[in-house]
């Protein structure tokens, strides 16, 4: 693949809670490769929710530099940035975050409607993509009749099914046991393997330790790198320039 | 196809919450039924209104004293049977022309009495409106130019008098005078709110002597057709004003009364309408309100679509269509309801209804347009969701 598909440089994200400015991340610069398998750790409220946010467009930084896809988000409207979330990213969330009331394969389609793509081709490819994550037996099941497990393959699913070239995971094994956390890992490994990058952003070191390589957050920087292992993308470089400030 | 999508998500969302989406509705159904029955009354109404007016005979030409304004103070008529001759021979044909003169009496007959309309008239009455005879014969010629103590009553005073005997060759008294039944009218009902059948109908020359006048009240003209009458009314009046230099007479046609009735009607069933128009307005701040409700329970749905690539317009017009369908559908149950109870009102009622199409399509339409309105601000609202705040909701 060419290019790297997420260039942060120098990006902050400041909020305004109740009139106070929260710095949610002060000075992040990091490089995803198109084939990278990047584990972002942290504890709660060292940024590494925000920073997925950023990454996932579905926020805008306050200042420094994203691309993401080539494309600098600063310049895109809301709907472009909805745009490039469909053709770009894809999501996976702690909590599945799946439809109720609606089938696995209508919840795997869904990033398909906001393509414009047709009903049927659809329902064949959500379908497809529920095969390759293991549930071509649980089409019309409802996520209420599916384990947690399962739910977090349609998840999955329902991520892959636009051909993104981003996986984000937000938290993917913190609502599953672990043999099951085990399998959605060993799921998302493969796709890395067929050339998907991913993004874990987790707390759970034994899971941030499978990825090619961490990066450490606390307290909106990037504390430390490391190549966990041998990594493919090692020219691909995470710094922070702000280190030591504090 | 995003339209087939946000159209079948609209859908879903109301059943389910069958109902909330019901009693969302209920606010709306009420409003276009209350419009569209109400609607329905006044054009009946005012359909039966022109058939009254229509069935007092054709081509009536309606002359009193004063000027047909609202504002006008009401005159007493210098009118006498000279000026009767004089209107005659304008019109040329005597049994064109029939003449009023009414007062309320009270009528005896035996021991029984009613409260009538008297109407002292000319023979040529029959001639003129349209009444018909159930029994008996009307007034002569000689009975008018004789001043003759006969009378024809009509049904509900016959009735009232003398029950189901045969009233012909009876005796009456009117004031204290004695008169002899010679015929009855049928049966009329009411007309423009008067009842017809409490008639009495004297000689006009009788009447004037029991009330000690020689005035009449006004007079009636058949026009031989449509087109002359407005200048028979013309000529007529200038006949009259020559004879009276001091007062003002009008020449009214059936069109001028039914052109003022149709006004007054119209602007009644607008404002009927308006104030019922008030409720579907509530009804609306209903639906705006529910779904305000259902944005908020659905922020994390939001959140998703827009994280998988939903932009702010998807999510807008997903919203707005829940709302139009909210509405819409209530518009239909509603037109339902209201051409329902304009059908029982006619039915079990002497309130005539008559059911219009423009006033269906103008319901339909303005609940439709009632939840483009009204869901416009919930529709924005979820379109402008921020989507990490909305995926961070629980």
């Amino acid at each position: 693949m060419t290019g790297p598909a997420i260039v942060a440089v120098d990006v902050t994200r400041t909020y305004q809670l109740d009139g106070v400015s929260v710095e949610a991340l002060r000075g992040v610069s990091l490089t995803v490769a198109a084939d990278d398998y990047l584990a972002i750790v942290g504890t709660s409220g060292s940024g590494k929710s925000t920073l997925m946010h950023l990454l996932g467009a579905l926020d805008r930084p306050t200042s420094g530099t994203l691309l993401i896809g080539g494309r600098d988000v600063s310049t895109l409207s809301p709907a472009e940035m909805a745009r490039l979330r469909n053709e770009t990213i894809g999501f996976v969330f702690q909590s599945f975050h799946l439809l109720a009331r609606t089938t696995a394969r209508d919840n795997v389609a869904l990033p398909l409607v906001y393509r414009g793509v047709g009903r049927r081709e659809r329902r064949a490819r959500a379908a497809e993509m529920l095969t390759r994550v293991g549930l071509g037996h649980r089409l019309d099941h409802r996520p209420n009749q599916m384990s947690g497990g399962e739910q977090q393959r349609v998840a999955i699913a329902r991520a892959l099914v636009t051909g993104p070239s981003v996986l984000l995971a937000d938290e993917p094994t913190g609502n599953l046991d672990s043999a099951t956390g085990d399998s959605v890992l060993a799921l998302l490994e493969s796709l890395n393997a067929d050339g998907v990058a991913v993004v874990l952003v987790t707390h759970d070191r034994d899971v941030a330790a499978r990825a090619h390589r961490q990066i450490v957050m606390r307290d909106g920087l990037i504390v430390d790198t490391s190549a966990v292992a041998a990594t493919p993308s090692a020219e691909a470089e995470a710094t922070s320039p702000a280190e030591g400030a504090e | 196809m995003r339209l087939a999508e946000a159209w079948r998500v609209a859908v879903d969302a109301l059943r389910a919450n069958r109902l909330r989406s019901v009693l969302t509705m209920l606010g709306v159904i009420i409003g276009v039924g209350a419009v569209v029955a109400l609607v329905s009354i006044g054009t009946g109404t005012k359909h039966l209104i022109e058939q009254q007016v229509e069935g007092l005979g054709s081509n009536l030409l309606i002359v009193v004293p004063g000027r047909l304004d609202p504002g006008a103070a009401p005159t007493s008529s210098p009118l006498t049977m000279d000026d009767v001759d004089a209107v005659t021979r304008v019109v040329g044909d005597r049994s064109r022309v029939a003449v009023t003169i009414s007062s309320g009496e009270t009528i005896r007959a035996g021991s029984r009495s009613a409260f009538a309309s008297m109407q002292g008239v000319l023979e040529t009455t029959p001639s003129v409106f349209v009444r018909h005879l159930d029994r008996g014969t009307y007034l002569t010629r000689t009975d008018v130019t004789t001043g003759r103590r006969v009378a024809v009553l009509g049904a509900g005073i016959a009735r009232q008098l003398f029950g189901d005997r045969d009233p012909i060759g009876r005796q009456i008294t009117i004031g204290g005078v004695r008169f002899r039944v010679i015929g009855t009218f049928e049966q009329l009902g009411q007309s423009l709110g008067v009842d017809r059948d409490s008639e009495v109908h004297i000689p006009v020359t009788a009447a004037q002597r029991l009330l000690g006048t020689d005035r009449i009240d006004g007079l009636a003209i058949r026009a031989p057709d449509r087109d002359t009458i407005d200048q028979l009314g013309a000529s007529v009046v200038a006949t009259l004003v020559k004879r009276h230099p001091d007062t003002d007479f009008s020449a009214v046609t059936q069109e001028q009364i039914l052109g003022v009735l149709g006004d007054i009607l119209g602007v009644l069933t607008g404002v009927l309408a308006a104030i019922a128009g008030i409720s579907l307005l509530v009804g609306g701040v209903g639906v705006s309100n529910i779904m305000l409700v259902s944005v908020r329970e659905r922020t994390k749905e939001i959140g998703l679509r827009k994280a998988v690539g939903a932009r702010p317009r998807d999510i807008g017009i997903q919203f707005l269509l829940e709302a139009v369908l909210l509405t819409t559908i209530g518009g239909v149950l509603g037109m339902a309801l209201g051409i329902s109870a304009a059908v029982l009102v006619d039915r079990l009622t002497p309130v005539p209804a008559a059911i219009t199409w423009w006033s269906l399509a103008l319901a339909f339409g303005v609940s439709a347009a009632v939840g483009i309105i009204f869901g416009v601000i919930p529709a924005q609202r979820a379109g402008r969701l921020d989507p990490v705040v909305a995926l961070r909701t629980e």
